[in-house]
């Protein structure tokens, strides 16, 4: 029995406004994967990760963490499952400080203050931000804001993790720090990004996701290597994988 | 217009900060009993949304001069008077701390007149009835317009009230409510076209976004039995306040007598400062200062030179010990 | 737009300054709300023609920009900013109340020019003291003072919440309003027509945004509680803050420390 495994079956989505978000999505994802959701703008990728933990409710088909299906029922344990930083930190961090921010979810599982403290300061050092403990969100820089969001996360000790666009709007050297961060992680994560080549070093597998349908789902290198799926879809090889434009070297 | 601290008595800034205390203890509890918890970070938002937007200016037609939003209008609309209270008393709040935008004692004073007026007064009373369930464009716009400007108007209105009782300023109550309404009518005007303008606006690019925003319109039966709780209640305050209003006996009437020529006579004996003035001469809490001689005022200016010469001379050297490091 | 972009650099230079650790910043905020607001109440207490027993009580805020090392200049140019309300209805205090009050040789002063001075001292000492107390305390620790003194809870996240998306929003109405700026020429384009788009689009963003704040919140086990984390205590230097200066303003309350230097003054001189 794990709470690591990720298993959509058969999932569409349909909006109020009749838009098809998705369209009998399936996969499973097992235990210590890192897998990449990729896609052009609009095609499904923020509705699938509201499935993941239960914001949106299916309109047909299933979704299942762990051993639990996510109903209304469920939800706390799914949430507390499933950790999910978002896009924009600003979203994320709307307490006082860095320290109140990361301490929200262990308080509101109930833990007595101490524990949530040990739990904080954990989470903070994991992610190298201990010193920024009692700042203002405000006050942090870009990247900052991102490891602290996923601090966050990090101390409701989830057992996956799921990530919208961790690398956006990072500077270079945050952006590398930032990778380096995420490739010690053990957890089951589920990463979406346009930043092909951070998915190229922190994936083994991609799902490529085009107009609510799952178009190809295996190892990322094969996926990369297939331009005619890529182009189909409105993507394209990670830059790192095409010609250099100086030397006119081959890529991988 | 803020009130402000320096033109305030401490009784009537107590007075008003009791009744806006009120006024938060009461909003809150049907806010928490509303059990809508998508409320608290919108309710949080909307607070930033208006500081926001009370710093983008747009200009005025045919005056080469610019305003920009007030805002309270717009939030009782789309949260309901509840909420719109919390939302201004707390940007208020801000603005009295960061700012200094009147300042605290001030604050209970803004509160009732640039919240509770809005809120519980002029959109219950004025806006629900003008614009009935279903407004069109046009009908959003009248009343819209007619809220602001009886809200703006009540809430200059107090600001004189609230001075006037003061007996801080020298102003009489006839001429600074003279300068004060007719300023605000303009306010008032503006306020609701561009209210009514962004209404418009965001119903347009989502229609369904208006019907869903603004709770259930039922509730307008409470309001109306909370109207005349308000009112009794301001009037109340207002009469004890005027009670404890000046430390100096009979204020109003003193600075009547003053007004050279007379030019506006402010109806001496009738009218609400008259009454204010006499209850202020039947409890002075102070002697008449004025009655000080000229030697112990220049000992008196002399004294308080040396004094701030004193103070500024201690902050200097307390400085010392913790300055930048 | 400038005006935005003044205004967030000075919030931002107001609350740094209560990142600082000094002595004053850690100690407890309802100490220092409660001696602010008892401050204020004394300062305006006076009688209008009052104005030697305020100037011993700049002593207040003085020695908290002192002991906070606040810098004096952002906090003069916010209060200047603000004087002109108070100033403008006080203006009128020398017209109308001509009558002579005091004589300092061949310069009569009457009681309008007194009780207008008054007016100014009492803003720059009430406006002062509201600025120097968020500066040295942060607006998180009033909100959570303002907590344990029972203000409802709904109210006190309302606040937080406010100041945590004041930055942001102002950010995003800064970065909308400049891209109109700049495109527009003269009044063109500043009209109420663009500026309506311009806010009822910011009022969607801000909309959706609440959506996602909420989602976050429950991403993370949020019930409906919302915690409110207490670090500080009252304990003996609290105390001894809180009655020290309430005993030093009663007393400049009560007698006219001015009137009793300046009479010593006098005495030498003669």
């Amino acid at each position: 029995m794990s709470h690591h495994i990720v298993e959509v079956k058969g999932l569409s989505h349909v909006y109020p406004d009749g838009t098809h978000a998705l369209r009998d999505v399936s996969f499973r994802i097992t235990h210590g994967e890192s897998v990449a959701l990729i896609g052009a703008n609009g095609a499904g990728k923020s509705t699938l990760l509201l499935h993941l933990n239960g914001y949106l409710v299916p309109t047909q088909g299933e979704v299942r963490v762990g051993d639990l299906p996510v109903t209304r029922t469920t939800l706390n344990e799914i949430r507390r499952s499933v950790g999910m930083v978002f896009q924009n930190p600003d979203d994320q961090l709307f307490m006082p400080t860095v320290f109140d921010d990361v301490a929200f979810g262990p308080l509101n599982l109930g833990l007595p203050p101490e524990e949530a403290e040990r739990r904080v300061a954990q989470a903070l050092e994991q992610v190298d931000a201990l010193p920024l403990r009692g700042k203002p969100p405000y006050r942090l820089s870009a990247g900052e804001k991102k490891r602290v969001a996923i601090a966050a996360v990090l101390a409701m000790s989830p057992d996956i993790l799921v990530m919208d666009e961790p690398t956006d709007g990072l500077d270079p050297f945050a952006r590398r720090t930032l990778i380096g961060l995420l490739k010690e992680f053990r957890h089951t994560r589920i990463i979406t990004s346009h930043d092909l080549d951070m998915v190229l070093e922190l994936c083994q597998r991609a799902i490529v996701l085009h107009e609510g349908r799952v178009m190809a789902d295996g190892p990322v290198l094969d996926i990369f290597r297939d331009e005619a799926l890529l182009a189909a879809c409105r993507l394209e090889p990670p830059l790192s994988m095409q010609g250099c434009p100086v030397c006119g070297g081959q890529g991988r | 217009m803020h009130m402000a601290d320096a033109l305030l008595s401490p009784a009537v800034g107590a007075g008003m900060w009791a009744v806006s205390a009120g006024a938060i203890a009461w909003c809150s509890r049907k806010v928490r009993d509303g059990q809508d918890e998508r409320q608290v970070p919108l309710m949080g938002v909307m607070g930033a949304f208006v500081f926001a937007a009370q710093m983008i200016n747009f200009a005025i037609p045919g005056t080469g001069s610019s305003g920009h939003i007030g805002g309270g209008l717009l939030l009782a609309l789309l949260l309901g008077p509840h909420a719109a209270f919390l939302v201004i008393a707390s940007v208020l709040v801000v603005q009295a701390l960061f700012f200094a935008d009147g300042g605290l004692l001030a604050l209970g004073c803004n509160m009732f007149n640039m919240g509770i007026i809005p809120a519980f007064l002029a959109y219950p009373l004025i806006y629900r009835p003008l614009a009935g369930r279903q407004p069109t464009r046009a009908r959003l716009s009248i009343a819209a317009t007619a809220t602001a400007v009886v809200a703006a108007q009540l809430g200059a209105l107090g600001v004189v009230l609230q001075t006037t009782a003061s007996g801080i300023s020298e102003l009489p109550f006839a001429a600074f409510a003279g300068v004060m309404l007719p300023i605000h009518l303009p306010i008032g005007v503006a306020e609701g076209v561009f209210t009514a303008a962004v209404v418009s606006f965001i119903s347009k690019a989502n229609p369904g976004f208006t019907a869903t925003i603004n709770p259930a319109p039922a509730s307008s039966i409470r309001h109306s039995r909370l109207v005349p709780v308000v009112l009794v209640s301001a009037l109340i305050i207002a009469g004890l306040c005027s009670r404890y209003a000046s430390a100096l006996p009979d204020g109003l009437d003193w600075s009547i007598r003053h007004i050279a020529g007379a030019a506006e006579p402010a109806a001496p004996g009738s009218g609400p400062h008259a009454f204010f003035a006499k209850l202020q001469e039947k409890i002075a809490p102070m002697p008449d200062y004025s009655a000080a001689g000229a030697s112990s005022s220049v000992a008196g200016i002399v004294g308080a030179i040396a004094t701030m010469l004193a103070v500024v001379l201690c902050g200097a050297i307390l400085r010392r010990p913790w300055g930048k490091r | 737009m400038a005006g935005i972009d003044a205004v967030i650099t000075d919030l931002h230079a107001l609350e740094g300054l209560a990142l600082e650790d000094s002595p004053l910043q850690r100690l407890d905020p309802r100490a220092k709300l409660l001696t602010t607001l008892l401050y204020i109440v004394c300062v305006v207490s006076f009688g209008r023609y009052e104005l030697s027993a305020l100037a011993p009580f700049a002593i207040f805020p003085v020695a908290m920009i002192a002991g906070g090392s606040l810098s004096l200049l952002p906090l003069l140019r916010r209060i200047v900013l603000l004087l002109p309300f108070p100033l403008m209805v006080g203006i009128f205090n020398p017209l109308i109340d001509r009558e002579i009050m005091v004589q300092l040789g061949p310069l009569a002063i009457s009681g309008g020019w007194i009780s207008l001075a008054s007016i100014f001292l009492r803003s720059l000492l009430t406006l002062g003291a509201a600025l120097v107390l968020v500066s040295v305390t942060g607006f998180p620790a009033i909100c959570a003072a303002l907590e344990r003194f029972r203000v409802p809870r709904v109210f006190v996240v309302q606040l937080l919440f406010l100041h945590r998306y004041l930055y942001v929003l102002a950010e995003e109405g800064g970065r909308m309003a400049r891209a109109r700026e700049f495109r527009s020429f003269g009044n063109r384009g500043m009209g109420i027509r663009p500026t309506t788009a311009l806010l009822g689009t910011l009022l969607f963003r801000t909309w959706d945004r609440a959506g996602r704040i909420h989602h976050a919140m429950l991403c993370r086990g949020f019930r409906g509680e919302f915690p409110v984390r207490r670090t500080f205590r009252f304990g003996l230097r609290e105390l001894l803050f809180t009655a020290g200066w309430s005993v030093l303003f009663l007393m400049l309350r009560m007698g006219n420390l001015s009137r009793i230097v300046g009479g010593l003054i006098m005495e030498v001189v003669r």
